[in-house]
């Protein structure tokens, strides 16, 4: 036997590797699949943080009004701070066109049939965009209350937006999200006479999946509640700051 | 789908680790996944099989170790079996629940050659 690696033929040289190559290995990884989206969102989150940018994630199921939402804060509050928004949608730049047309600096990015959008994505926009000091942030993902959950962006909240025509069980339909965002906005709750949801109940439903979670209750269209929203986040833009 | 990314992301840590151990062949690799982890198993399975064609993982055996969840409760310490994301405690009801088990995505292993 050969003394150096054991195997039967006592003819061969050592010192190529190749030959120990063909040999059956097994390699203890111990890595968690995420990990490359895990390392550039804390990338992400050590330049928000370096520059002082209260950047936040928002997550929703399509049509539940997220640019709505980012429509009426950015009228209230773009006198008062640097805004930018990333816009993250399958097709189209309807959204980035809407939030261009309130002078604020936006930029697309079409994931084509990508379901989220991830660390890297964010980074590219962060490169194109160029925030000032001080900004907030606003990456509108994918219209999508299941797969943005799992990916990290480097966000200091994840904001899950959920309308009141969506009904009052949706956290628990969709507990994920729930679980990870640390702010929930209702929307749409001038609509509630009209529907059989409770918005007491979608409450409930909210906080039993994650009971630290922060509400809002808001109708971006109407006003209500927009301004508890906005004074939150200057409260959290200058403590970051 | 994000389970396409997941399979992308188990494909490309493999192909490093495969490398950075100059092995031609990767035989078998060997995941955790938890049962909360947010993943849709078939999904998965159908595009592990999509994306590992043409790599060097096309003919590896895929083993996968699925973990049950497992939370601790933040009131009362109770360890207890957690089958959904909001079931409460067992023995005091409270939601206030930390998930110590089954939201796992790992490679434990792979054996190359």
């Amino acid at each position: 036997m050969c003394t150096t690696c054991g195997c039967n033929d006592t003819q061969h040289a050592h010192g190529h590797e190749h030959h120990h190559h063909e040999e059956r290995r097994i390699i203890d990884v111990e890595q968690d699949i995420l990990q490359r989206n895990n390392l550039l969102a804390e990338r992400n989150r050590g330049y928000f943080e370096t520059k002082h940018i209260l950047a936040l994630n928002l997550i929703s199921s399509p049509g539940s009004g997220k640019t709505s939402l980012l429509e009426e804060t950015i009228r209230r509050l773009k006198d008062r701070l640097s805004l930018y928004v990333i816009e993250g949608d399958q097709q189209t730049a309807n959204d980035a066109d809407r939030i261009a047309a309130l002078n604020i600096p936006v930029f697309q990015i079409n994931t084509g049939t990508g379901c989220h959008l991830d660390a890297e994505m964010v980074d590219h926009a962060m490169k194109h965009l160029e925030p000032k000091e001080g900004a907030v942030l606003f990456i509108e993902n994918v219209g999508n209350l299941v797969c943005p959950a799992l990916f990290d962006l480097g966000e200091a909240h994840k904001v899950v937006i959920v309308s009141t025509t969506e009904g009052d069980d949706k956290p628990l339909k969709y507990p994920h999200i729930f679980r990870e965002a640390d702010i929930c906005v209702i929307n749409k709750t001038d609509l509630l006479p009209y529907l059989n949801a409770n918005i007491q109940t979608m409450r409930e439903n909210a906080l039993k999946v994650n009971p630290n979670i922060q509400i809002f209750e808001i109708s971006a269209t109407q006003g209500a509640g927009i301004d508890t929203w906005c004074e939150w986040l200057t409260i959290n833009q200058s403590i970051i700051k | 789908m994000h389970e396409v990314s997941i399979a992308q992301g188990i494909v490309e840590l493999v192909e490093k680790q495969a490398k950075a151990h100059q092995a031609s062949v990767v035989e078998e690799v060997e995941l955790e996944i938890g049962r909360l982890a947010g993943i849709e198993l078939y999904s998965f399975v159908f595009a592990m099989e999509s994306v590992v064609k043409d790599t060097i993982l096309a003919k590896a055996r895929i083993i996968r170790h699925d973990i049950d969840g497992e939370g601790r409760c933040g009131d009362c310490g109770n360890v207890f079996p957690v089958q959904q994301l909001f079931d409460p405690c067992l023995q005091c009801g409270s939601y206030a629940v930390k998930l110590v088990k089954g939201t796992e995505l790992r490679v434990k292993s792979i054996v190359v050659k």
